[in-house]
């Protein structure tokens, strides 16, 4: 019983991502319509929908690490040069752990992942003072699947722009 | 944010006067050994109290259903009774209870008095051999009825085993309701048995993690209030919320100490977390590890001279053990898997865990030097033991794979007792209060 409850726009920026199969994702991206205006996807450049779609909002952990995985390393260097560009907003790292883990360490362990994707950011220039951090632990799921599938898509750290979600 | 009250905390209690009818025999009829799965549960007969109303087969039934519950105890059906008690000061006829095989008969007798009160007695009789173990009586509000009960209830566990009994008592727990990716979660309060459910927060922020004050009507626990997720002092008697310490970062994990004039907890900084206690008076903060590691889930000794934990220091997360005031940790687990949640015993002998192994999870105890590890139930998602006051019970949540949400099973230290506590919701995250005053 999967059950994963993801908006075509998510979908889009999950299929931006290493590590993620291509299948069925050109069919969810939605097409310009107006090329002055609009970048991929139909978002306006420097929007939180362009950063989500275009960038790409989330990175994603192997069991009990805080380590920024290679695929990870370039969705946030992207994540930095887009937020370097665009100064204005304010940043909220939520950081995020899978079902398979006790409440107390879950929230400790959403929170070294929230630290690390904050420290890589510091360090490709982003300026730490506009960057929040929180965990939620395991309490914040997205795939709900009791399998691996799910846990997979859980552990990861979700860079929220205006403050956060 | 308004919380909600609980008045019922409060009780007008209770006047206790023993019964005289001869003398008290010191025999227990019912010796608890926790090492040993197969105890025999005791034929016990618990009559109807004799009432004008149905309150006497209420708090008969809910005596009844503790007993039982206690998995020491086999109360036997009200079908084969032969004698039917209509004098409980009268003797009952012991051969007519023998014959059912009941070791122990309970009567007893619900009263209004002539300010409203009720009066609740009841006599505990050793039918072999023909002698009134126990009998009391108490004085209570009608509202009180099922506290009255569990009180009864305890006094016979207490003159049967020899051991304290953990009726009644209360379980704070964490509600929750809603979707699993948008999960409502609410603290509640609830009688160990399930009864008489509150609700103290209204499901605005997250919650996490409740535990009870050994000495006050006060729980400590996480509160994600305003986008800060921090631990906080709840009094359950005027619902007011008060803020740990001023932490420069995330809080959480907290327990009260023995004595409950400290709470100790974990602060995140940077990514790590280290223990830190905090006394309740000066507000003095002392920090008691210094790790680049998740140090979390403190749980103090009985006697509050040390302090477990669980910690990834060494990799996986195992549990330590160290001084009140901090010091050098020993590491006490090394089996198999990952050891977290520990709590301490009441009674000081065991400490309780959840294991993670070959991707189960398990509710274990072990001594407190890390010998006699001992798994009680394992499956897809257990997690988060507490233990009753009287040492002998534990109480934790789990999740079946698929299933929706979790819930409160309770389980024996001899692993083979285990029973699932009814709550409205999904409820996860249980801690046991002490026997109430």
């Amino acid at each position: 019983m999967r059950r994963i409850p993801l908006t075509p726009a998510k979908i889009a920026a999950i299929c931006l991502l290493a590590g993620f199969a291509a299948t069925g994702c050109a069919s969810k991206k939605s097409l310009p319509n107006n090329a002055s205006e609009l970048g991929l996807n139909g978002a306006v450049a420097g929007s939180s929908q362009d950063f989500t779609v275009n960038v790409g909002d989330r990175i994603f952990f192997d069991t009990d690490s805080s380590a920024i995985r290679a695929d990870a390393q370039q969705t946030l260097a992207r994540q930095a040069q887009w937020l370097n560009q665009y100064p204005q907003y304010s940043i909220t790292i939520e950081g995020h752990a899978d079902e398979r883990g006790t409440r107390e360490y879950n929230i400790a362990l959403g929170a070294r992942r929230a630290a690390a994707t904050r420290d890589f950011l510091a360090s490709r220039g982003v300026n730490a003072s506009r960057i929040r951090t929180i965990s939620y632990g395991k309490e914040r799921p997205v795939a709900t699947c009791d399998d691996i599938s799910c846990w997979s898509q859980n552990r990861r750290a979700v860079t929220a722009l205006g403050g956060g979600s | 944010m308004k919380m909600l009250t609980l008045r019922s905390i409060a009780f007008v209690m209770m006047a206790i006067t023993a019964l005289a009818f001869g003398g008290q025999p010191a025999r227990a009829l019912v010796e608890i050994d926790i090492n040993q799965g197969n105890i025999e549960p005791l034929p016990i007969a618990i009559t109807d109290f004799i009432s004008s109303d149905g309150i006497g087969a209420q708090i008969s039934g809910v005596i009844a259903n503790d007993l039982k519950n206690s998995g020491l105890f086999a109360p036997i059906g009200k079908g084969a009774f032969i004698e039917k008690v209509s004098n409980p000061d009268v003797a009952p006829r012991f051969e007519d209870w023998r014959v059912i095989n009941a070791q122990a008969l309970v009567i007893g007798r619900v009263v209004e008095e002539g300010d409203g009160r009720l009066r609740a007695e009841y006599r505990l009789w050793d039918t072999f051999a023909g002698e009134q173990m126990a009998g009391e009586q108490y004085f209570t509000n009608r509202d009180n009825w099922r506290r009255v009960a569990h009180i009864i209830a305890d006094a016979i566990y207490k003159r049967l085993t020899g051991e304290k009994g953990y009726f009644d008592t209360r379980v704070v727990f964490v509600s929750e309701s809603g979707p699993r990716d948008a999960r409502v979660k609410k603290l509640a309060i609830m009688d160990q048995d399930g009864a008489n459910v509150r609700y103290l927060t209204r499901g605005d922020n997250i919650v996490l993690t409740p535990r009870f004050s050994p000495t006050r009507q006060e729980i400590t626990y996480m509160d994600f209030a305003g986008g800060e997720p921090k631990v906080y002092l709840l009094q359950l008697e005027t619902g007011q919320r008060e803020l740990v310490g001023d932490f420069p970062g995330m809080t959480f994990s907290p327990r009260f100490s023995p004595d409950g004039q400290q709470v100790v907890m974990s602060l995140e900084q940077g990514g790590n977390a280290n223990i830190y206690s905090m006394d309740l008076r000066t507000r003095r903060t002392t920090r008691l590890t210094n790790s680049n590691a998740i140090d979390t889930s403190p749980s103090f000794s009985p006697d509050g001279s040390r302090v477990v934990f669980e910690s990834d220091r060494g990799g996986r997360q195992q549990l330590y053990v160290m001084g009140a005031g901090g010091g050098e940790p020993q590491r006490i687990s090394f089996g198999n898997g990952s050891y977290s949640t520990p709590v301490w015993s009441p009674r000081g002998d065991l400490i309780a865990f959840t294991k993670q192994s070959g991707g189960q999870f398990s509710i274990g105890v072990m001594r407190p030097d890390g010998s006699g590890e001992r798994i009680l139930t394992t499956g897809f998602h257990n997690e988060g033991p507490t233990w009753a006051p009287n040492g002998r019970v534990l109480m934790f949540f789990r999740q079946a794979a698929g299933a929706g949400g979790p819930q409160l099973y309770s389980i024996d230290l001899t692993g083979r007792n285990e029973r699932q506590i009814p709550t409205p919701e999904f409820a996860s995250d249980p801690a046991w209060s002490p026997l109430l005053e």
